[in-house]
């Protein structure tokens, strides 16, 4: 059957079950309440006084009755310098665990290893939000039986409140603990920030263990996981790579193009009726996108619009906004470096959430809803302003779908910022490899080659033309780069589906097919 | 202007995109000796391609004094530019030799010669020397540039932020271009992280009289813009003195008060210049 915007998905996929296609952005949404059962929290019982302190991590994860079919859960606040995981794993292969269901909120470079228990049958199911290097690739070749579901970190919540996903022991990283399990990520020697991906999994697991690299005196704070809800305490040598924890991704590019693409980006943004007092505003690390804060920022100071509130993935550079009073407070699920985490620390305004008050969509108002503008990037946009952000020009798995949609869904405005080709492959296209973001709730795009604006919002469209910037037509952008790059060879995938998109309401967006081929 | 070189197909294919005024693709001194030929036939390649937008286009060809220039020619005048930059023009001569080989070429490829301009590029003292010659020598010459990095190495100088050395070079030129009409572009700010010293540099670039700077960085761009770019104050206050003017005419006033300051044709005709860079139709204001 084809969903609502055209693509082909089964009705019913083996290993995953009956698929519920696609309806449209809000649609699932409109009635206020969701006809999906909730699943309750486990119930859990510790005498007075009870230790939980383990030796190991080995000892602590045999205590937790691990077993063949089980769901083990991670969070992915390490970035690529994740040790956790893998050591997990190792454990479980070590015992002979099989059929395990991996469900990390993403997966990375950092996590290559694991490719050998997807073909032992270690690992034989997977749910993530994003996909990168060898486990990836070996994926997209179709290495594992059951398709891989792509959510994004709202549709994660949603998934494990009504069950989709069970987990049966939470692995937690914590830069600092203590004895009972309340632990943190703002602050010790591998400190990474907000551990607002995590707090879900404490809450649903019917066993957690916190790992840490920095036992505290009892009590460690602020709880960003709370003892009542930890099983197991267990003290490692090191909890990851910390130079690998904080990607580097607050520098301001100096790429002339992602430059001209922010400054064109925060142009549009000045324009378009919503850069008003009292705005709330998300970008992501690196490039273009936090390119366009720093155009903001001095657009901000000029003006003497200050904004509400900073969402998102945080870096030290909306830290340094916040500090200058430019917005009064940051919701931080996600901390981009290590400079975030004593902002954590001091600034009350500077406020961790979780996943759940971030992005998921069935409760009575997260973050996303209430976001003004959000900048983007993309791996691929189509004449439809469809977004690709988990499947490179190959047909490989090689992205996230991580907030694209959640914010995309919610924000007022939605700006997608990426160069119009790279290398030889052009990033605007007929038709997307594979939809993460529905076109309907993308707004604008921005490129070096021009700004197109979505025809569903002829209003901002004009207001962009009066303020003297030049807007070109999406199909004629399209024509313009393939003039440029010429018609690119389609890529030959097989009837095989590798991996289902998840919307954030839990239908089925799109799916990804076996490459054929790949190198 | 922004300076591309001639050998680089990143960079060439994205040069429309950064809005700068101009583009430079540069065959001579950014190519290295043995990269020559495949900068020529790229950017002769590029030439046909590539759309640059709104920039005007000029090739910085290699002097007819290497192996290089001779060749450049034939394969770029063909495709007929915005314009010809020439390096290290030091006197008509050099002009003369130049232009001949251009209207021979365009001869044989049934163009006409009043289409591509030539930008000269003073950058030897004894190019400064004869600067005023240079600038009114043939109409084809519609700009005068100075390169001050050769500059200084002709002079046996050394590069300072306050360009002290090159002060004299940089006025002559600007007087001469002047003297005959036609526009002046200052030579690049080297260090590409220094925005304070390129906003500077270029300030005193525009006091003393260019119409424009080149870049090395499209980094640079929006500053230079910024720095020649009339602000709204500017605008308002030029277009009160044509407007004055205009109703002062028409009562017989040729000189008036604003504000107590005088007004003449002087000011009027600076007046009318700043409309006229905002994009502001003077005459009919």
């Amino acid at each position: 059957m084809k969903n609502v915007i055209g693509r082909n998905i089964p009705e019913y996929i083996n290993g995953i079950g009956k698929v519920e296609p696609f309806l449209g952005a809000w649609e699932k949404l409109k009635k206020g309440w969701m006809d999906e059962i909730t699943v309750p929290p486990p119930n859990k019982a510790k005498l007075p006084h009870q230790c939980k302190s383990c030796m190991d991590l080995k000892t602590a994860i045999e205590k937790t009755n691990p077993h063949d079919g089980m769901t083990v859960s991670f969070h992915h606040h390490l970035r690529s310098g994740d040790n956790i995981l893998v050591m997990t794993i190792d454990i479980l292969a070590q015992m002979g665990i099989k059929d395990i269901t991996l469900a990390s909120s993403s997966l990375n470079n950092s996590h290559d290893s694991l490719l050998k228990y997807l073909k032992d049958g270690t690992i034989t199911k997977i749910w993530t939000s994003g996909l990168r290097g060898e486990l990836g690739k070996a994926v997209s070749e179709g290495v594992l039986d059951v398709p891989v579901t792509i959510h994004s970190h709202g549709g994660r919540v949603r998934a494990i409140h009504t069950g989709k996903i069970q987990i049966d022991l939470a692995v937690i990283a914590a830069s600092a603990a203590d004895e009972e399990g309340n632990a943190t990520g703002a602050h010790g020697k591998s400190a990474f920030g907000s551990m607002g991906y995590a707090r879900i999994d404490s809450r649903y697991a019917k066993q957690v263990i916190i790992v840490t690299d920095n036992m505290v005196e009892y009590p460690c704070t602020p709880t960003s996981i709370q003892q009542h809800y930890v099983d197991y305490v267990v003290k490692v040598d090191s909890i990851g790579d910390a130079s690998k924890i904080a990607t580097g991704t607050t520098r301001i590019t100096k790429s002339p193009m992602d430059l001209r693409i922010a400054k064109l980006a925060a142009d549009v943004i000045e324009n378009s009726g919503m850069f008003t007092e009292g705005f709330s505003f998300q970008v992501g690390a690196g490039g273009a996108s936090l390119a366009v804060a720093k155009f903001i920022r001095e657009k901000m100071k000029k003006s003497g619009v200050k904004g509400s509130f900073l969402l998102g993935g945080v870096t030290s550079y909306g830290v340094d906004m916040l500090n200058e009073g430019l917005f009064r407070a940051i919701f931080d699920v996600q901390s981009f470096d290590a400079a975030v985490s004593s902002s954590i620390l001091k600034n009350r305004n500077h406020i961790e959430i979780s996943s759940g008050y971030y992005a998921n969509p069935y409760n009575c108002g997260c973050m996303t809803n209430k976001l003004d503008i959000v900048v983007l990037g993309a791996l691929e946009i189509d004449t439809d302003f469809n977004v690709n952000v988990i499947t490179g020009a190959d047909g490989i798995i090689r992205g996230a779908s991580g907030g694209h949609s959640d914010t995309a869904s919610g924000a007022n405005l939605t700006v997608v910022v990426c160069p119009s080709f790279r290398g030889r492959i052009p990033i605007i296209k007929k038709r997307v490899h594979t939809i993460v973001t529905p076109g309907e709730t993308v707004d604008v795009l921005v490129t070096e080659r021009g700004i197109c604006v979505n025809p569903k919002k002829p209003e901002l469209e004009e207001s962009l033309i009066k303020a003297g910037l030049k807007i070109k037509k999406i199909e004629d952008l399209q024509k313009e780069v393939e003039g440029i790059t010429g018609v690119e060879k389609p890529i030959e995938f097989t009837d095989k589906i590798v991996g289902i998109v998840e919307y954030r309401d839990g239908t089925i967006i799109d799916v990804i097919k076996q490459v054929k081929n790949a190198n | 202007m922004l300076y591309i070189p001639g050998n680089n197909p990143a960079m060439l294919q994205h040069g429309g995109i950064y809005g700068a005024d101009s583009l430079l693709l540069d065959l001579e001194d950014a190519v290295a000796l043995n990269q020559k030929d495949a900068a020529r036939i790229l950017v002769r390649n590029m030439l046909q391609t590539i759309d640059f937008y709104n920039s005007e286009v000029c090739v910085r060809i290699n002097h007819l004094d290497t192996p290089f220039g001779r060749e450049d020619l034939e394969e770029i005048v063909p495709l007929q530019p915005d314009a010809i930059r020439y390096p290290k023009t030091e006197s008509v001569e050099d002009l003369r030799k130049l232009l001949a080989i251009i209207e021979d070429i365009e001869n044989k490829h049934n163009l006409p010669h009043d289409k591509m301009t030539i930008h000269a590029m003073i950058e030897t003292a004894m190019g400064v020397q004869n600067v005023f010659d240079i600038a009114s020598f043939s109409s084809r010459v519609d700009a005068l540039t100075i390169g001050g990095q050769d500059l200084m190495a002709d002079m046996n100088i050394k590069n300072t932020k306050e360009g002290t050395g090159i002060d004299l070079a940089r006025k002559m030129i600007v007087m001469a271009a002047k003297a005959n009409g036609i526009d002046a572009i200052d030579t690049v700010f080297v260090d590409v992280n220094d925005e304070e010293g390129l906003k500077k540099e270029t300030e005193y670039a525009k006091n003393i009289g260019f119409s424009g700077k080149a870049v090395i960085n499209p980094r640079q761009i929006d500053i230079i813009h910024e720095v020649f770019t009339p602000t709204n104050e500017e605008i308002r206050k030029a277009y009160r003195i044509v407007k004055e003017f205009k109703r002062n005419k028409e009562a017989g006033i040729g000189v008036f008060a604003i504000e107590g300051k005088m007004i003449d044709a002087p000011v009027v005709a600076r007046a009318e210049y700043v409309l006229e860079l905002a994009g502001i139709d003077y005459k009919n204001v």
